[in-house]
């Protein structure tokens, strides 16, 4: 295996135009208005590992996610993969890459064609790449139901036939079928009963054992995370603010926001602790406070981080975008 | 074989669920969505209900207020409100309790705030409906309970619409009016799923504050432990529109009893662990056509035996607060595992 990462995104970012229609905004005097899903983002994840991105909703992490398989433009910033710059708009030359990376989405309800054939939606991806043909489709497609731990038979099966958990099984396998490296999968189980989601992290762990996979893992549930994850980027209104190895994100947060998270989440083992009161809510992306985005909700909050956004700086556990790292008034206790 | 908490207690519970049965008819049979469930919550406690989806917890809060959608239906069993039979109320009197001694927070604050008044509006006429108050005091007992639950600058936005609030806010507002009546029972069904981790823990800590204040009792549906785990006194564990294992929140968790509650409790990570695997419990809850003869769980059961495949078991007394429905329990049992 090369040293290369698998993936690079640098710069990363994406505005989406939210303005009033043109005749509004003359009559009423208005600018254009956008909403920054993400800014200047920039990480990288490494052959085999579980990479996951972490935020509240409105934190830009499916548009990221979205980014990267190719279903939204970057506005600004880089995609490489394995080395090589991802262009979606050069359709022939991308098939070839396009192969290698795959996603699984949230809701399987919405994500399967209700009126194909478990054995169609499976097939597909197949097809489409050329990487099987004839009967030999079909014995693929029964090998990949079997995988993910359904039967060969269920392929005659529509998806309303199925369970969440089994569509979201029917997920995977689609996901699987082209042979991917690579695969996002965007709150994989954030629609699933615990026992359940039990179920499909389990799998997923033992499928990136099997195949070697590389995750890229999209979520709002620190726990999953925790579980899952080698190595963790914290999102705030679209900006990475924290990244580090997935233990020392939780015992040794660096960023103030992080540290509120990880003192709101709701957690088995942990009840009876005295939560820190946490104060105000997210607030409107498209008129983002200045300087440092969190700094509103902020504790620790001084002036720069008014004036200022922050730059990434490196910490002894990862990264983090926080002013007061600089000074290093933000002892780890 | 004990019926369920019915020792002669000294005090009458404030709620009691006595072998409430819903069913559901449809074209193609009759559909029982709760079969037996028994519970009582006490004066000031908080109740936490868990299950998966399809287990029956919003059922069970549904059938307590007399709000079942039709054709489901109370075919069985009994609910009694401090010492009031309530389950058979015609539905005016019904319509009383409601609001006036049952307090409810839905899951969604923006659908249960009518966005064509503003709070001030809705807060008083809950308030003037269940209380013989003047129109100036129910606004000023408005203005008191939305400071009380955080809202800043009550007086001012007192007059604002639902829009006008964020959702962590709306959902403050919901609470507000769930109160204002002063309610005996606050029934919250997923009050903080629709919200952001970092508010999700803000209401919580309202509600559970509020509510202590008043002494009022809470029953707190959710599926999310984590909530049950910090804010509940005991909890029930639902499976299969059934009652699994009720205890005090700290034992279920730790030591569950029911194979079901244990498999559950494996399932969910938790930011301390780190095992390699969560605990696996095979298969998913069954439909409501096809739930198992004896006990619901036996399909997935671990340590499943012949009796469990025949016979139901009822909800048997373990003499420490706690009560399970798993025949492992049973003194017949116990005695041959002993032999």
């Amino acid at each position: 295996m090369t040293d290369t990462p698998l993936l690079q995104v640098s710069g990363l970012t994406r505005y989406f135009d939210v303005s009033k229609p043109w005749l509004n905004r003359v009559l009423e005097r208005e600018e254009k208005q956008f909403l920054t899903a993400a800014a200047d983002v920039d990480f990288e994840i490494k052959r085999g590992e579980t990479f996951a991105l972490v935020g509240e909703s409105g934190s830009g992490k499916s548009t990221i996610a979205k980014m990267i398989v190719g279903l939204v433009d970057p506005s600004r910033g880089r995609i490489l993969f394995d080395g090589q710059e991802m262009r979606f708009e050069q359709g022939a030359a991308m098939r070839q890459l396009r192969r290698r990376f795959q996603m699984i989405f949230q809701d399987p309800f919405a994500s399967l064609n209700p009126r194909w054939r478990v054995g169609s939606i499976i097939a597909e991806p197949i097809r489409t790449f050329g990487i099987a043909s004839g009967a030999d489709i079909n014995r693929e497609v029964g090998r990949l139901l079997e995988v993910v731990g359904l039967s060969a038979a269920d392929a005659e099966k529509f998806p309303h036939e199925f369970s969440g958990g089994q569509r979201q099984r029917i997920a995977i396998a689609r996901a699987l079928s082209s042979k991917p490296e690579f695969i996002v999968c965007d709150e994989p189980t954030s629609a699933l009963d615990v026992s359940v989601q039990a179920q499909i992290l389990n799998l997923m762990r033992d499928l990136q054992d099997e195949f070697g996979l590389t995750y890229l893992l999209i979520s709002h549930d620190l726990s999953v995370v925790r579980h899952m994850a080698n190595r963790i980027g914290v999102l705030y209104l679209g900006r990475l603010v924290e990244e580090a190895d997935a233990k020392r994100l939780f015992t040794e947060p660096q960023h103030p926001y992080t540290r509120m998270l990880l003192d709101a989440v709701p957690d088995l083992a942990l009840s009876g602790r005295r939560r820190k009161p946490v104060t105000g809510e997210i607030p409107n992306p498209i008129t983002p406070p200045s300087g440092c985005t969190f700094h509103p909700r902020c504790p620790l909050v001084v002036d720069i981080c008014k004036q200022q956004v922050p730059a990434v700086r490196t910490t002894p556990t990862g990264r983090a975008a926080c002013h007061l790292l600089e000074e290093s008034a933000l002892s780890s206790s | 074989m004990s019926a369920p908490i019915e020792k002669p207690s000294e005090k009458t519970p404030l709620l009691s669920v006595r072998d409430l049965i819903v069913e559901f008819p449809t074209r193609r049979g009759t559909l029982r969505a709760l079969d037996r469930v028994s519970f009582d919550i006490a004066e000031g406690e908080v109740l936490g209900m868990v299950g998966e989806s399809g287990a029956g917890k919003s059922l069970t809060g549904a059938a307590i207020i007399g709000l079942l959608e039709p054709p489901g239906r109370i075919a069985g069993g009994e609910i009694w409100l401090r010492g009031q039979r309530i389950d058979n109320l015609p539905r005016e009197k019904m319509r009383r309790i409601r609001g006036r001694r049952i307090g409810m927070v839905f899951q969604d604050p923006l659908t249960s705030l009518n966005p064509l008044y503003t709070v001030a509006q809705q807060l008083i006429e809950t308030i003037r409906t269940h209380m013989d108050v003047s129109d100036a005091e129910a606004r000023k007992r408005a203005v008191a309970l939305l400071d009380r639950v955080g809202i800043p600058a009550a007086a001012r936005r007192i007059d604002d619409y639902p829009h006008h609030f964020s959702g962590g806010m709306r959902q403050r507002v919901v609470i507000a009016l769930a109160l204002c009546a002063e309610p005996e029972l606050v029934l919250a069904d997923e009050p903080t799923t629709a919200l952001d981790v970092s508010v999700q823990a803000q209401i919580i800590d309202v509600l559970k504050e509020i509510c202590a204040e008043r002494g009022a009792s809470v029953m707190l549906i959710t599926h999310d432990m984590g909530v049950i785990a910090e804010t509940a006194d005991r909890v029930a564990v639902l499976y299969a529109g059934r009652v699994a294992e009720i205890g005090p929140v700290r034992d279920v968790i730790q030591a569950a009893e029911h194979p079901y509650t244990a498999g559950l409790m494996g399932s969910i990570p938790t930011l301390t662990q780190t095992a390699a695997r969560l605990t696996q419990i095979p298969g998913s809850m069954p439909r409501l056509n096809a739930i198992p003869r004896g006990c619901a769980f036996n399909p997935r059961c671990p340590k499943v035996f012949d009796r469990c495949r025949t016979d139901r078991p009822e909800l048997i007394d373990r003499d420490n607060g706690r009560h399970v429905s798993c025949w492992l329990y049973d003194s017949a049992t116990q005695k041959v595992a002993h032999d």
